[in-house]
């Protein structure tokens, strides 16, 4: 039980900041369809996304609970490996200035454009397009979530805490969204994605070691010390990739 | 369909980017199986290959990627 209390906090917060970031980047293409035709096609796609996305839920969730525990922790570990370092990897070169930072108005000023260059084309189909737009945003973030509030809770009863972060972060966001009627631009997303990335590749590292039999020596806390140590070579990593600014690609 | 093959693409994408960053983790996860099932005794050294491997990994992939 000490062992589950531990990880609580580490879940909580992973759970947070990857769906805080992950709804950010929904909101945007969300923000954008409403803009461009109105909040109808924007709501509608929106919510035919959640309901996909709860149907995913509803149908897979269950049958995890049949795949052998041992199996599921390392395939689960696999997957957060890649998903964790591939978001850390971004984060680190964002950081050392070698690839652009991600820019929700830019993301927004894109979106719009290419809505109203749609609309010139072919206004009929418009409002499908729209709707299929913010469905897809919303399912293929919210995927994201749901892939993330798995991970985390393989094998170790944190369901609850997991999906209470994320459900806390994705209120927030609309919540934020719906009064500002704006993209979060101002969302410090590198360094979430970059606190995340370490959180996740740490878990990975727990899973997939489990799952392969290896007993960590402090049990849960190990998870801890994985993650200052990917926090630590991240760090050296940033100043290796780091280049002159006037260099960064656009 | 392109639409349907669009979002797979994108879901492929949540895992794999960097194509050498994923197959080099897949073969850090490889060599750390082999090892388990070899010397099951001791546990850790697979441990210890899968940790250490991810973050050599990671450090040499951004570093590559910081020359091109």
């Amino acid at each position: 039980m000490t062992g589950s209390l531990t990880l609580i906090w580490p879940v909580v917060t992973a759970a947070f900041l990857a769906s805080l970031v992950e709804a950010v980047e929904a909101l945007t293409i969300v923000l954008a369809v409403a803009t461009v035709r109105g909040w109808r096609p924007a709501g509608l796609g929106s919510l035919a996304g959640l309901a996909v996305l709860a149907l995913i839920v509803v149908v897979l969730g269950p049958l995890l609970g049949h795949v052998p525990l041992r199996l599921l922790q390392f395939v689960i570990g696999v997957l957060l490996l890649l998903f964790g370092m591939r978001w850390l990897r971004k984060a680190i070169l964002r950081s050392a200035g070698v690839i652009p930072l991600h820019d929700e108005t830019l993301t927004f000023a894109t979106e719009t454009a290419e809505l109203r260059e749609q609309a010139r084309r072919n206004e009929a189909r418009l409002d499908w397009l729209a709707t299929l737009t913010t469905f897809k945003a919303v399912l293929l973030e919210g995927l994201e979530v749901v892939f993330i509030v798995i991970a985390l809770s393989a094998g170790h009863g944190m369901l609850l805490p997991a999906s209470a972060g994320a459900l806390a972060a994705c209120l927030l966001v609309a919540g934020v969204g719906f009064i500002v009627h704006r993209p979060l631009a101002r969302v410090p997303e590198n360094t979430l994605k970059f606190a995340v990335g370490v959180m996740l590749s740490a878990f990975g590292v727990f899973w997939a070691g489990e799952g392969l039999g290896v007993a960590w020596p402090g049990e849960d806390l190990a998870i801890v010390a994985f993650a200052v140590m990917f926090l630590a070579v991240s760090g050296a990593a940033v100043v290796l990739a780091r280049r002159p600014r006037a260099e960064v690609l656009s | 369909m392109t639409t349907l093959a669009n979002m797979l693409r994108e879901l492929a994408g949540l895992f794999v980017d960097d194509g050498a960053l994923a197959l080099a983790i897949i073969a850090i996860v490889a060599l750390a199986g082999i090892v388990a099932m070899l010397i099951p005794d001791v546990p850790l050294a697979a441990g210890a290959i899968l940790l250490f491997g991810c973050l050599g990994v990671l450090l040499s992939n951004v570093a590559r990627a910081g020359q091109r």
